[in-house]
């Protein structure tokens, strides 16, 4: 094998310059050349143990794609991603890599990982404008790697099954059950297909065309999508596997309930929570009224309160839609759960940061409109259950933040549609289903479940690979 | 795609809209709502349903057309078809054991009324329907009204009918005769609600109400819907759109219902050509 390249930093990627960008919905991230991409492949050592994959909650063999990049064999580096994870263009975008893959990389040690989240995105934003190239290198792929089908000679024709919810854990599932021949129907409550991806992630992080092409790609292998389906309304889970003739079905639903901040003045006008905000951004494309009918408000002085991936979502939309935008947490940086690389966008782009400072009510004016408020500082006391050290008000440290807009981040809960309306279906107190952690199994056989349903919100990621698993535990039941 | 497969204007502002959807037809009660997107900019359309025909596999939809998007759908001919209709959403009017109903509408609210009088009526329930509009050239469904009601009563603003005076009106009159109703429905500007649970409160008659808040997706994701109740914010579109009257704030309803009026009136102005920025911009379009 030749040498590795021991550049100690990543390649360099281009970004849009923050001035400019906070002022439109334009992607951030401009992505590698080829030229690019093969340098950064080659800083792989190749070391023996692979921690990388192993961080992976899809398992990509990360070392065998990023020698073939680093050989310049991009369709082939393609195919080894794209073989075990359904949505690689989303993936290298928005997956947490620095606690992932990149965080157990052996050049992290001493330097900067392998860009392995770039790479991926190179690789498969490459597939998705050369769509020949890619099916012709993943066929012979498949060729290569024929027992991994071998393995399992069960023949699934004539399998129905029924998936609930077109987020990543439902979209990764449909797709891996789709390749072993079983006929997938999915069904979306809204009339668009992706579910958080289209919803909750803004364009400038994760282009809604390239959904669109993600899943179109999934739409190739035979899945069928049913948007404008809620299920446990139109349809229920019963009848989709009684009168409807599916084997089993897949609950993937999501974590689509917000929670407030119970403080007072929280229904003022100018008030509301991240998932109204970027729902009418990112699915309506409010930003665009008036040729888009959807509106958006969007005030001169916004507060989000959060510290997550959301909330600088959030942040960062308010900011493109003309406020100026100041993120309120009660703890500080180092606790707040969005990615590095989320808050240093958004330091970029201007928006302002009140860490340990916490929200205490909300002032209206006459008319209902929000302009003001009130917040107290904190400070950390003990660790908590979660191992995070439990932010105490300060006692006197009262200050008003004057604001005619607040968006609310502070987490979503899992929606009860589906357990209240399937009989048997063990929930937990917090509405997550109960699952099986290896094969999604529900209390209900012939039901699975995975994703942020079950785990309570978290990332794509992880609702994919928990997608995977239960594709797998699928099988195993339909082969019973 | 769902075909509309009629429509009918019942009167200057109000049209009735037959669509084809099978699967929800099958499904949908009254007080149950759709949401519908009629092109690939629209925005989506929240709709109580006025009908449904398992059967003939349609639903009814009875709208006003009172902003951009809904003259837009107003212009719409059978023989189109609206991008999305999902449903049903929300829950069902709590009508089963109604033996002795009152059913109040307030101008287009009596499109949602409607099917909860038949229901009723048709199960057994005596029903008195009282229904107010602004003046008798708007009055709708006074047949079907009168076909599903023991008693029927209609009320004008103005008086153009013979009936001036407001719903309440008669209502306070039916109360004060002594009449026990099981169960009050209102269902029309939130006003009209607030004031129907306030003739219904000191007789401790369960009354229930239509809230109609703002919404984007309907299905309890984005908390835009909120409407207070007793102590409580609820979600309208899973949690309702009816709600105990005597609990809900409708003050606070109504502040609420207003934060969207100037990108309401803008899309609107834009609608009817009454926006110079976007006239300017479309004359320079053609003259390009």
């Amino acid at each position: 094998m030749a040498k590795a390249n021991m550049q100690k930093t990543k390649t360099p990627m281009t970004e849009l310059d923050p001035a400019y960008r906070a002022t439109c919905f334009e992607e951030v991230a401009g992505g590698y050349t080829l030229e690019e991409a093969v340098n950064e492949a080659q800083r792989c050592i190749h070391c023996k143990n692979h921690p990388c994959v192993d961080g992976c909650p899809v398992g990509v063999p990360i070392p065998s794609f990023l020698k073939e990049l680093g050989e310049g064999n991009v369709g082939a580096a393609y195919a080894i991603v794209k073989d075990a994870n359904a949505l690689p263009a989303i993936c290298g975008r928005v997956c947490p890599q620095e606690s992932q893959c990149e965080g157990k990389c052996t050049r992290g040690r001493n330097g900067e990982p392998v860009g392995i989240g770039r790479l991926e995105r190179f690789v498969a934003d490459w597939a998705l404008a050369n769509p020949e190239e890619a099916a012709a290198a993943q066929q012979a792929y498949a060729e290569q790697t024929g027992a991994d089908v071998a393995a399992d000679d069960f023949d699934y024709t004539g399998k129905k099954v029924a998936i609930v919810g077109s987020g990543p854990a439902g979209l990764t599932c449909a797709g891996e059950l789709a390749k072993r021949g079983v006929q997938v129907r999915v069904f979306e409550a809204l009339h668009e297909v992706g579910g958080v991806l289209v919803y909750g992630i803004p364009e400038f992080r994760l282009p809604k065309a390239l959904v669109k092409q993600e899943v179109s790609a999934i739409e190739g292998m035979g899945v069928e999508f049913e948007p404008n389906a809620v299920v446990g309304k139109l349809y229920d889970v019963e009848e989709l596997m009684g009168e409807m003739g599916y084997d089993a079905v897949f609950v993937g639903t999501g974590a689509g309930l917000p929670s407030y901040l119970g403080i007072e003045g929280e229904a003022l006008n100018g008030v509301c929570v991240a998932n109204e905000l970027l729902t009418r951004v990112n699915l309506m494309k409010a930003f665009k009224f008036p040729e888009y009918a959807t509106p958006v408000y969007a005030g001169k002085k916004c507060v989000v309160v959060g510290g997550g991936n959301v909330a600088m979502d959030a942040a960062r939309t308010a900011k493109r839609l003309g406020a100026d935008v100041t993120i309120v947490y009660r703890r500080g940086r180092d606790e707040m759960p969005a990615r590095a690389e989320e808050i240093h966008h958004a330091e970029e782009e201007g928006i302002h940061f009140q860490l340990l400072t916490n929200p205490v009510r909300a002032f209206g004016n006459d008319e209902g409109w929000i302009t003001g408020l009130e917040c107290v500082r904190m400070e950390l006391g003990e660790p908590d259950a979660s191992g995070r050290r439990r932010p105490v008000a300060v006692e006197g440290s009262e200050f008003t933040i004057d604001i005619d807009m607040l968006v609310i981040s502070v987490g979503s809960r899992t929606n009860p549609l589906i357990a209240q309306t399937t009989p048997g279906l063990e929930s937990t107190k917090w509405n997550t289903l109960v699952t099986d952690e290896e094969t999604g199994a529900t209390s209900v056989p012939g039901v699975f479940a995975g994703g942020d349903v079950s785990t309570g919100a978290a990332t794509v990621i992880l609702a994919m690979g928990a997608g995977k698993r239960a594709a797998a535990g699928i099988l195993g039941y339909l082969r019973k | 795609m769902y075909p509309i497969l009629e429509t009918e204007a019942l009167n200057a502002e109000v049209t009735r809209m037959v669509i084809e959807a099978p699967a929800i037809a099958r499904k949908i009660k009254p007080g149950q709502f759709v949401m519908l997107r009629i092109d690939e900019t629209g925005e989506r359309i929240p709709l109580t349903m006025n009908g449904a025909d398992p059967e003939a596999g349609t639903v009814t939809i009875i709208f006003q057309a009172v902003g951009a998007s809904t003259m837009q759908l107003a212009k719409m001919k059978a023989g189109e078809a609206l991008l999305d209709v999902v449903g049903p959403l929300g829950k069902p009017t709590e009508l089963e054991g109604v033996k002795r109903a009152c059913v109040i509408g307030g101008g287009l609210g009596c499109a949602i009324a409607y099917p909860q009088a038949k229901w009723l009526h048709d199960h057994g329930c005596q029903v008195d329907v009282i229904v107010g509009f602004r003046n008798k050239d708007l009055i709708i469904l006074e047949d079907e009204f009168c076909a599903c009601s023991d008693k029927l009563t209609i009320m004008t603003d103005d008086g153009s009918n013979g009936n001036k005076g407001v719903v309440t009106a008669p209502l306070q009159e039916q109360l004060e005769a002594g009449e026990r109703y099981d169960v009050v429905l209102a269902i029309g500007p939130v006003i009209m609600m607030k004031f129907v649970a306030l003739t219904t409160k000191p007789y401790d008659i369960k009354t229930f109400v239509s809230m109609n808040p703002l919404m984007i997706d309907g299905t309890g994701m984005c908390g835009g819907c909120r409407v207070k109740v007793g102590d409580e914010y609820m979600h309208a579109c899973v949690d309702g759109p009816d709600f105990d009257g005597h609990l809900v704030d409708f003050d606070d309803a109504m502040r609420r219902g207003v934060m969207y009026r100037s990108f309401e009136q803008r899309a609107k102005d834009i609608a009817e050509g009454r926006d110079c920025a976007e006239a300017v911009a479309a004359a320079q379009k053609e003259g390009e």
